[in-house]
């Protein structure tokens, strides 16, 4: 069982390095968002710190979107599917691993480079420091919400904008708590901690409940 | 392990392929599913290896303990399943992870299917038959006992097809199963044959043949 997992994290995260696979794409979108919105908003550097944290969190939210609609499509379209439906190791474990590598390629990245990106937005380091962490442990809840919209559309042909009108109500509570845990450092209104913890809570929550979603609607659709 | 199915019929949307198909097939034995083109070959194939449901009937497996028939099944069908991004081994590394029951290592099977030089090509840059071969090595790195094979033949060369018919065989001599949906005949001997036309609703019966031969 571990075998079959960490095979299908290895081979996800080799498929996202090599030529042609989406590796680059969620953070390089992310890039774009955050690096327009000071153009369009204009120089002011208080107003820019004030929404810094929420506009990380919404492109984080559309960098996630963007590539997610290929998490299960393109192994049903060249038929690997039917080996990972075909293993005897359970189909959620399998999904799990999809997910996580997901998270590697996706989530994770996001966050690291949010400090970076936030240089952008003239952000503190608090606030910073505060968006990276929201990001690392609010990201896989993204991820595995969004799993569930891929795998209903996984045999559509262009399931992208499905996916996005199914999984982004969801993506919502996410949002919120993330948001309001990163700009914290800054408002100073409400503590830290505790939309922290429902953030993580949340993302807990959408990690199981995701991967049996996916791993039901996966035996249906693919 | 012995396979009995009775009274299996396919639905695909509104349209009855086939109806009232019944075979068994035990270790050692295999079975040559013919019919014409859309006649439900590979929807025969996508259901034993419990991709389809069953409109009607009952695919039965004995002797395979708690696992589901998907589970005893290695299923290389029209589609390769390969990642043109990949090399050749590392495709079938992740092909014998899934499948489990390891056997031969990747680069083994590989030679078996005579593509040892192109072991560390990705799977891209390889010719329609040689990613047939790739796909088809894929029987070798996994112990299961069921081959379901979908048009196994198709794009290989004469010298390919010699060399499957050997493996089939020896497949068979090991008492594995073998259940082939093919145009083409495959070279084995004393395989049974099932032609789906003769279960296909409104077709002329008369133009199929079913029956066993030794």
């Amino acid at each position: 069982m571990t075998r079959a997992f960490l095979a299908l994290v290895l081979r996800d995260l080799r498929l996202a390095a090599r030529v042609g696979g989406s590796g680059a794409m969620g953070l390089v979108f992310f890039l774009m968002l955050v690096a327009v919105v000071p153009f369009a908003l204009g120089p002011d550097l208080n107003l820019l710190a004030r929404i810094g944290p929420a506009l990380l969190w919404f492109s984080a939210v559309l960098a996630t979107l963007i590539g997610l609609d290929r998490l299960f499509q393109t192994d049903v379209e060249d038929g690997a599917i039917d080996l990972i439906l075909s293993s005897d190791t359970p189909l959620e474990v399998l999904v799990a691993a999809k997910g996580v590598a997901h998270w590697l390629t996706t989530g994770l990245p996001l966050a690291l480079c949010a400090p970076l990106f936030g240089l952008l937005l003239a952000l503190t380091p608090g606030a910073m420091l505060s968006v990276a962490a929201t990001l690392v442990v609010g990201t896989p809840a993204l991820t595995f919400i969004g799993a569930v919209g891929a795998a209903l559309t996984a045999s559509l042909g262009r399931g992208g904008l499905l996916l996005a009108i199914l999984v982004m109500p969801l993506m919502v509570p996410t949002l919120i708590f993330g948001v309001s845990a990163a700009s914290a450092a800054t408002a100073g209104t409400i503590a830290f901690l505790t939309p922290f913890l429902i953030l993580a809570a949340l993302s807990l929550v959408a990690i199981v409940i995701g991967t049996f979603a996916a791993a039901a609607a996966l035996r249906q659709s693919a | 392990m012995r396979i009995s199915v009775e009274g299996l019929a396919c639905r695909r949307g509104e349209r009855l392929l086939f109806r009232d198909l019944s075979f068994a097939l035990a270790s050692g034995e295999a079975l040559v599913v013919t019919g014409r083109n859309g006649a439900g070959k590979s929807s025969l194939i996508a259901m034993l290896a419990g991709r389809l449901t069953p409109a009607a009937g009952e695919i039965r497996a004995e002797g395979i303990g708690e696992a589901t028939l998907a589970e005893v099944a290695n299923h290389v069908g029209h589609k390769e399943g390969l990642k043109a991004s990949l090399t050749a081994e590392e495709n079938l590394a992740f092909a014998g992870a899934m499948l489990g029951r390891p056997r031969l290592s990747p680069r083994e099977a590989l030679a078996r299917v005579g593509l040892a030089r192109a072991a560390d090509l990705p799977a891209g840059y390889l010719s329609a038959g040689q990613r047939r071969r790739v796909a088809l090595a894929r029987l070798f790195v996994s112990r299961r006992p069921l081959w379901l094979l979908d048009e196994p033949t198709s794009a290989l060369d004469a010298a390919s097809q010699a060399r499957l018919a050997e493996v089939m065989q020896g497949h068979l001599a090991e008492g594995g199963l073998i259940i082939a949906a093919t145009h083409a005949p495959l070279g084995l001997e004393g395989t049974k044959t099932l032609s789906i036309d003769a279960h296909v609703p409104g077709v002329d019966m008369s133009g199929g043949a079913e029956g066993e031969r030794a």
